[in-house]
């Protein structure tokens, strides 16, 4: 690890004058400090946020979820609102790295985790992420992780978080704050950029902007709403494929509402507007589910290693909808 | 607000005694801990998150002690696998993982046990697919996990 100084920051205020100094934001510190010592981020300058007064969930008074961005990832989990309203948050945070990670790591730095690219993580080889205009090692390398949707030929790294793909299912926002104090909301589907030519940007967020917290709509309350995410071992590993899905159904059962993304497996949280469609005003039946989910993987581009992707998605849609519709 | 610094005179409440000890803001809890304080009960695996040894409880959560700065548990509780026995008396976690025999190597143990305890605490030991659902956050290379769940079960069931 290089040598950098740290100071705790009471308010967004002073976190706006550290930024501005050239700090670097620490909450949690989970993926901050796998980057240090592995020497990926050199910061001057920590700012430590940990004594803002950001952690919490409350209710609103339209009925909307507010989850402060220093909120844990367990405690998020375990809020019983939350778990009741919204099954498909609190499912993809239980299938979230460990209890110690989840107990230390927040839900503002979880939507900034960075990409899991082995070569982004090792800072020997080529990454235009990491280091802009280096080269892409994973595009003929080792991409057995890598994206098959949202690529570009500059970097097909996958935003690795689950929590923002279920967030993306409910219609949820991020309150942003900048470092001259205006606020803004972002939503949650709109929050991560496709790589294109600059990989090293990843969200809408500008330099030394802080997130405040997430906030869920009162209407996504009515949907019902489930998480699935496929990996390499039974718990404890990064997605290699998940599917977060909330519809509601009409009285005569059939689908009035529905949101569908797809994690693991794109640069960013994926929204599926095409299966989607196929689904609304059907009944939710095996056959209708399966013609659907067909086409989750509408315009992947797969390479040698990650090819297995593309099946792996439309199962993991199918799968998730079986089960939410109980066909299973 | 304190200026930033490199370095830090940090108070931590180790097993229930305050210590104070000079750290580089670099400096992980885990190191503190280890090569400061001399408690090195807890292991140091990957030092990536991944591998569980160097859990400790902080304010009584499981935590991995790798992934946190030293500095940012200014003023907390801290507890290690070294501050579970009461004298000669092991803590009820310890007692079971002797009793049926859950480790090999042992290296993963002291992470394993502190998981354990914290599972216990939060009320998550409730049944084997609990367990092992909770402990999978605590690898270990010689594979001793059915005795590690036979173990925490043990444990859980005593009241922890
Ligand atoms: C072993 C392991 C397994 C994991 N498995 C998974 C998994 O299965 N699924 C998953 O989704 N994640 C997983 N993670 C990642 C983990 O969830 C993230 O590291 C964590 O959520 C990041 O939050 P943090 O508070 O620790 O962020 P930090 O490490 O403190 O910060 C991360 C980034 O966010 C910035 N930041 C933090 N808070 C704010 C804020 N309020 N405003 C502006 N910027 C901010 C920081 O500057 C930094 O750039 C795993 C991590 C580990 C170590
Ligand atoms: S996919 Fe992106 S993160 Fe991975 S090596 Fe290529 S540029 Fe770097
Ligand atoms: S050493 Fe901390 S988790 Fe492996
Ligand atoms: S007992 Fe050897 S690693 Fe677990």
């Amino acid at each position: 690890m290089q040598p950098f100084s740290y100071a705790p920051v009471a308010d967004a205020a002073a976190a706006a004058l550290r930024a501005r100094a050239g700090a670097s934001f620490i909450a949690g510190g989970t993926d901050m400090l796998q980057l240090l010592q592995e020497n990926v981020l050199q910061p001057d300058e920590l700012a430590d946020l940990n004594g803002l007064p950001l952690a919490g969930i409350t209710e609103e008074a339209d009925g909307a979820l507010r989850i402060g961005a220093l909120t844990k990832l367990q405690e998020a989990a375990d809020h019983p609102l939350l778990r009741e309203r919204h099954p498909v948050v609190a499912e993809a945070l239980d299938a979230t790295a460990s209890p110690m990670v989840r107990h230390m790591a927040t839900v503002g730095g979880n939507l900034l985790q960075r990409t899991r690219c082995l070569y982004f993580r090792d800072v020997s080889t080529p990454c235009n992420k990491r280091q802009p205009g280096s080269g892409c090692s994973a595009l003929e390398g080792e991409n057995r992780h890598n994206a098959i949707l949202g690529g570009s030929e500059h970097c097909i790294a996958v935003q690795p978080s689950d929590l923002p793909v279920a967030l993306v299912a409910v219609d949820a926002e991020v309150l942003a704050r900048n470092t001259d104090g205006a606020e803004r909301w972002i939503p949650v589907g709109g929050f991560h950029r496709l790589p294109g030519d600059t990989p090293e940007i990843e969200t809408a967020l500008k330099p030394g902007d802080l997130i405040l917290a997430i906030r869920i709509p009162a209407h996504a309350a009515r949907w019902r709403s489930h998480y699935v995410k496929v990996r390499d071992r039974a718990s404890f590993a990064w997605a290699l494929c998940s599917a977060a899905v909330a519809l509601r159904l009409d009285e005569q059962g059939r689908v009035a509402e529905v949101r569908i993304a797809a994690g693991g497996v794109a640069t960013k949280p994926w929204r599926l507007p095409r299966v989607e469609q196929e689904l609304l005003g059907h009944r939710l039946d095996r056959d209708r589910v399966r013609l659907s989910a067909v086409w989750a993987s509408e315009g992947a581009v797969t390479r040698t290693g990650n090819a297995y992707k593309a099946p792996m998605l439309q199962h993991t849609v199918e799968r998730a909808l079986i089960e939410l519709g109980g066909l299973a | 607000m304190p200026e930033p610094a490199h370095s830090f005179m940090l108070t931590i409440h180790v097993n229930g005694v305050e210590r104070q000890v000079q750290v580089d803001a670099r400096t992980t809890l885990l190191d503190a801990l280890r090569d400061r304080l001399h408690l090195t009960g807890t292991k140091k695996g990957c030092a990536l998150g991944q591998c569980g040894a160097c859990t400790v409880l902080l304010e009584d959560r499981r935590v991995v002690s790798c992934l946190m700065l030293a500095v940012m548990a200014e003023g907390k509780q801290v507890t290690t696998i070294e501050g579970l026995a009461r004298g000669e008396e092991l803590h009820p976690v310890q007692a079971a993982f002797v009793e049926h025999d859950a480790f090999q190597c042992g290296y993963c143990t002291p992470g394993q046990i502190m998981s354990a305890v914290g599972a216990i605490k939060e009320g998550r030991a409730r049944s084997d697919d609990e367990i092992r659902e909770q402990m999978s956050g605590n690898l270990c290379r010689c594979g001793a996990y059915t005795n590690i769940v036979a173990a925490v079960r043990d444990a859980a069931a005593q009241g922890g």
